[in-house]
């Protein structure tokens, strides 16, 4: 692994770690951990820095719907044109081109059911290039990038063992 | 009746593990405490190789295996051998799969031991070594090992340890609880000295998976002339988490292998099986299974190497295992009060040095076996615990 992947593997799973931490872990210094990071937020490999939330421990649970999406290619712009009539809207989490039996599949987070049936009803489904629609409600989330949902981490180990 | 009295005597006389007050104390306090006092890995063993093991019991494999181990695992670990250390050992005759290495280091120290035969044996070292000679009625010859040297072995206190009863020599590398690795230049300069002497040696090199950066694990059987005379003692358990499932191997020449299993036969039948079948997914996919946790453990030791001396403890480099073993002195406490206050002042379990032999006094070994939210948090606590000693040293 470069040096650049192994601080990206890093963050991916620890956005909070410091550039200091960084330096420690991987035995380089600290300005050249903080320049990589810089060149690599201002060339985008580096997108953003999220949180991993469990909405269902919350007040505020949401739903999330995965949609498949069957659309005709448009002259000159392919998918990309309608795809991202479909992805600018803030309710979409994630939105991908797909190989196989439909297109785009697209991920939806709303307050509600009824909220993402309306979505697709009067967003998706309406438009011109999009030939049909099939969503599919999350019912349990078990694991999301690489982190599992309500698995307790605790150590069973002996707490002396030579 | 007196029980004591009709124990054996060798057991009588075996001295309890002088800090048996400290485990107490430990596991006392476990759930409570944050504990780097481990010495096996925090990872739960890969699922693929878990798997194998489900595998294995779905299609009924409940039954003995034959008392060496299933021959293809031993072509595994043969090809493992070759590929990874470029050893050679037949399947036929050179190896046999035992319970832990701990059962193989046994094993090897009964089939050569005749009663006053010595053994030398490096300290600090894996709390065992001492035990299995003893038990066996031998005489264990232990050699102080020296922050100086990083703790190893030189060749000159190997010279001066042999005597004309000296028939095997132990060395444990990378070490437990040290993390000393021997680099091939120093492995070859002890192998003179065996060599000179015509002793055999036993390679304890369960962490032979687990160096770092700039080292690289070579065993003294691969060293000109020694591969006849060396027993090298490999596992499972640190390589690929895999401790609870009690499998490990030893490898050498065929007499001694058949001697060895000739005990294990009688004493143990053979290895589990569901473990066997497991551990030849392991074997076969080594690198896969370990480079993740061995990059995550390299990560952990510059954490908490660095984390040691900004505490303003001296600490040499440790190249292997995942052990760190800070020099305390500075503190003004002995390695037995420094782990007992820190434990009951900031609740994180370390061990103290001389657990490990006489001159491990005044270290103390810190597993990074551990996630990385505890071993920060336990840094903390180090930094802030040392910083008040110091102030009343
Ligand atoms: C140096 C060394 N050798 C051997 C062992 C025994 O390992 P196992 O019997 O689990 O293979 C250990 C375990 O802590 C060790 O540290």
């Amino acid at each position: 692994m470069g040096r650049k992947e192994e601080i990206l593997s890093l963050l991916e799973r620890n956005a909070k770690l410091t550039s200091e931490e960084i330096a420690v872990m991987i035995g380089r210094p600290i300005d050249e951990v903080e320049k990589t990071i810089a060149n690599m937020e201002n060339s985008q490999v580096i997108l953003g820095y999220h949180t991993l939330v469990n909405w269902e421990r919350t007040a505020s649970a949401s739903v999330t719907a995965l949609i498949e999406v069957r659309v005709t290619p448009q002259r000159d712009m392919g998918f990309d044109h309608v795809a991202r009539r479909i992805y600018r809207y803030p309710q979409v989490q994630s939105c991908y081109l797909m190989s196989g039996g439909f297109d785009l599949m697209v991920i939806v987070e709303d307050k509600g059911l009824k909220d993402v049936a309306m979505f697709v009803s009067e967003k998706i489904a309406p438009l011109d290039s999009v030939l049909s629609t099939r969503t599919h409600f999350v019912l349990k989330k078990y694991k999301m990038n690489g982190t599992e949902f309500n698995e307790q981490a605790s150590d069973h180990r002996e707490a002396v063992v030579l | 009746m007196n029980m004591e009295e009709r124990l054996a005597n060798t057991v009588r006389s075996l001295p309890p593990s002088g800090i048996r007050r400290f485990f107490d104390m430990a596991n006392e306090l476990k759930g409570q405490v944050i504990s780097l006092s481990i010495g096996e890995p925090d990872f739960v063993t890969p699922w693929s190789v878990r798997e194998a093991g489900i595998y294995s019991l779905e299609l009924g494999n409940t039954h003995y295996s034959p008392n060496q181990g299933f021959l293809n695992l031993r072509e595994s670990i043969s090809r493992y051998m070759k590929n990874r250390f470029n050893l050679t050992y037949s399947p036929a005759t050179d190896i046999v799969v035992t319970v832990g290495g701990s059962e193989a280091i046994d094993l090897c120290v009964r089939s050569l031991i005749n009663p006053g035969d010595e053994v030398v044996i490096p300290e600090p070292c894996f709390v065992a070594y001492q035990a299995c000679v003893w038990l066996a009625g031998g005489v264990p010859v232990s050699v102080p090992c020296t922050q100086a040297d990083d703790f190893k072995l030189t060749p000159d206190q190997l010279e001066k340890a042999i005597t004309p009863k000296t028939k095997l020599v132990m060395l444990g590398y990378p070490n437990n609880p040290t993390g000393a690795v021997l680099s091939r230049t120093e492995i070859q300069a002890l192998a003179a000295v065996v060599l000179k002497h015509d002793c055999l040696v036993l390679s304890d090199e369960l962490y032979a998976e687990l160096t770092y950066e700039p080292a690289v694990h070579s065993s003294i059987a691969a060293v000109h002339g020694m591969h006849d005379r060396t027993v090298v003692i490999g596992g499972f358990s640190k390589a690929f988490a895999m401790t609870g499932w009690r499998i490990g191997y030893a490898c050498g020449p065929a007499v001694l292998l058949a001697a060895m299993n000739k005990i294990h036969q009688y004493a143990i039948m053979s290895s589990p099986t569901t473990a066997q079948d497991a551990a030849i997914e392991a074997m076969n996919n080594a690198e896969q299974y370990v480079a993740p946790m061995r990059e995550e453990y390299n990560r952990r030791r510059r954490f908490v190497v660095n984390a040691c001396r900004e505490a303003g403890l001296t600490c040499f480099e440790p190249l292997g295992a995942f052990y760190v073993f800070p020099d305390i002195t500075v503190t003004g406490l002995n390695a037995n009060d420094f782990c007992e206050l820190f434990l009951k002042e900031e609740k994180v379990a370390i061990v103290p040095g001389h657990a490990f032999g006489v001159s491990g006094e005044g270290h103390v070994r810190i597993s990074y076996a551990a996630s990385m939210e505890n071993i920060r948090e336990a840094m903390v606590r180090l930094r802030r615990f040392v910083a008040r000693r110091c102030e009343h040293a």
